[in-house]
């Protein structure tokens, strides 16, 4: 099912860890203009490949990934270029430890972007003042907790004005009193129509703002529906057996 | 005390040749601390980078710069190049032999702490769209900068002591100054302290100038630290 207006799109992805290990086998999806998609599954199923696939921050062995109609497989893409226009979050947060929030958040539209310092700072404090982190602009990351500091990368990716947003399971890393900080961020992000697709295991979050689920088992795009379908009634016995274990009871 | 000279301790303790060498000295250290740092980082990207045309040679160069003796090294450029109609004057054959020999050990403490700089940090930086050099100038080398700090001192202090070597083909430094006056004034015991002490007070001083960095580069680090100082 590919989608005329897709904003992310993979095309029957391949990659290999040197001969044996075949992480990504045939995957295909697409997540349209607006659209949410959670991707989830085991550990170890590939998820967390398949979204540094997407931005080319791992290489894909054959098939295509294109963003916004360029082609991120493509050996002549600038793609510095195209990253710039795509926001990704870590699951370890990554931001830069010897730079504060503040110039965490105006280092890229700077010297990416050619922004203005003055017009960059605007743009940081008006992004703190969204995740709620004002008062820690001039802070490193070392002093911040780590839902704040999910918070901060989170900015610092909204900062460049990205088409789309990548999570690579954004509140694993995180204490659970910490996760529903950084989760309403992104039910704020997913409610103004931002394209996003994050990897998760928070099925709250799925069911709340996603429109569709991709289950992965063993680098196997297993299942990709609509969000109510997937918690309802899941096609594949891997997926049933997943949910069993990882829904609460 | 029988045989020791303090009068001539004390006379040449504040001797303005002897203070001139080992301001010579300090300015080879400086030198080539400077130069060999910005070659063994070019080195060190060499040997780091997957193209075999360029880690190869710059695996060859460490091989044979930490092989050999610096003392050998500088003989071969100043006495034994003029036979190929290569020459160099004295100072020039220091420096080129200071700073090679140097590149190839900084070579390898750059190549370490570049490799310190988690992998995670360069996928956030291309992640937003940083180039290569990028990626390198703002958030790999400062990183890396800061954890070679440390042994990047260590070679400051041994590059200090490690100038003395040249006196061997006349270069006037500290050590070849003090020989020259010994020759002079015979007061060899008296003499031969005076160099140690204005070692030991340049390797002291640099020891402070160290502690002020790794300080300073520090701060981010340290929770403490960053704590006091906004409040």
């Amino acid at each position: 099912m590919q989608q005329a207006n897709a904003m992310i799109e993979v095309r029957a992805v391949n990659k290999w860890y040197g001969d044996s290990f075949h992480v990504l086998k045939n995957c295909s999806l697409a997540v349209g203009k607006g659209e949410v998609v959670v991707v989830c599954g085991p550990s170890g199923s590939g998820k967390s490949t398949l979204i540094k696939c997407v931005n080319g921050l791992e290489s894909v062995r054959d098939g295509d990934i294109l963003i916004d109609g360029v082609k991120a497989t493509d050996p002549g893409t600038d793609m510095p270029k195209l990253r710039a226009r795509v926001g990704m979050v870590f699951q370890h947060f990554e931001l830069f430890p010897h730079m504060t929030v503040m110039e965490n958040l105006c280092i890229g539209q700077e010297k990416v972007l050619g922004r203005s310092p003055s017009e960059a700072r605007d743009k940081t404090l008006s992004l703190l003042e969204r995740v709620g982190l004002t008062e820690h602009a001039r802070k490193y990351p070392i002093q911040l907790s780590g839902g704040q500091q999910q918070r901060v990368a989170i900015a610092r990716a909204l900062a460049m004005d990205p088409i789309a947003m990548l999570f690579d399971e954004p509140t694993s890393a995180l204490d659970p009193e910490m996760i529903n900080e950084v989760l309403d961020v992104m039910v704020g992000l997913a409610q103004e129509g931002m394209t996003m697709m994050v990897v998760t295991h928070e099925m709250g979050f799925a069911r709340k703002v996603a429109d569709r689920v991709v289950f992965m088992d063993r680098g196997e795009i297993v299942e990709n529906s609509d969000t109510e379908q997937f918690f309802a009634a899941p096609e594949s016995e891997r997926a049933k057996q997943f949910l069993s274990k990882i829904l609460p009871h | 005390m029988k045989g020791w000279n303090w009068g001539g301790f004390f006379e040449y303790l504040t001797n303005e040749y002897m203070l001139e060498g080992a301001l010579i000295t300090l300015g080879l250290t400086v030198f080539s601390m400077v130069f060999g740092l910005i070659l063994g980082f070019l080195v060190a990207l060499m040997r780091m980078s997957k193209h075999k045309i360029l880690s190869v040679p710059a695996y060859f160069y460490t091989w044979i710069m930490r092989g050999t003796p610096l003392l050998v090294q500088l003989i071969i450029i100043y006495t034994g190049l003029p036979q190929l109609g290569i020459r160099f004057s004295v100072l020039e054959s220091t420096l080129i032999g200071l700073t090679l020999n140097e590149a190839a050990y900084l070579s390898e403490i750059v190549r370490a702490g570049i490799s310190a700089v988690p992998r995670g940090q360069v996928n956030a930086a291309r992640a937003i769209g940083m180039r290569e050099f990028q990626v390198m100038r703002y958030v790999v080398a400062p990183q890396a900068f800061r954890i070679i700090i440390p042994p990047l001192g260590n070679s400051v202090n041994g590059i200090l002591k490690t100038t003395s070597i040249a006196s061997i083909i006349s270069m006037e430094e500290l050590l070849r100054r003090t020989q020259v006056l010994i020759q002079e004034k015979f007061l060899v015991l008296e003499l031969f302290i005076v160099a140690a002490l204005y070692y030991l007070v340049m390797t002291t001083a640099w020891e402070f100038i160290q502690r002020r960095i790794e300080k300073r580069l520090g701060r981010a680090f340290d929770v403490q630290a960053t704590v006091t100082e906004q409040r």
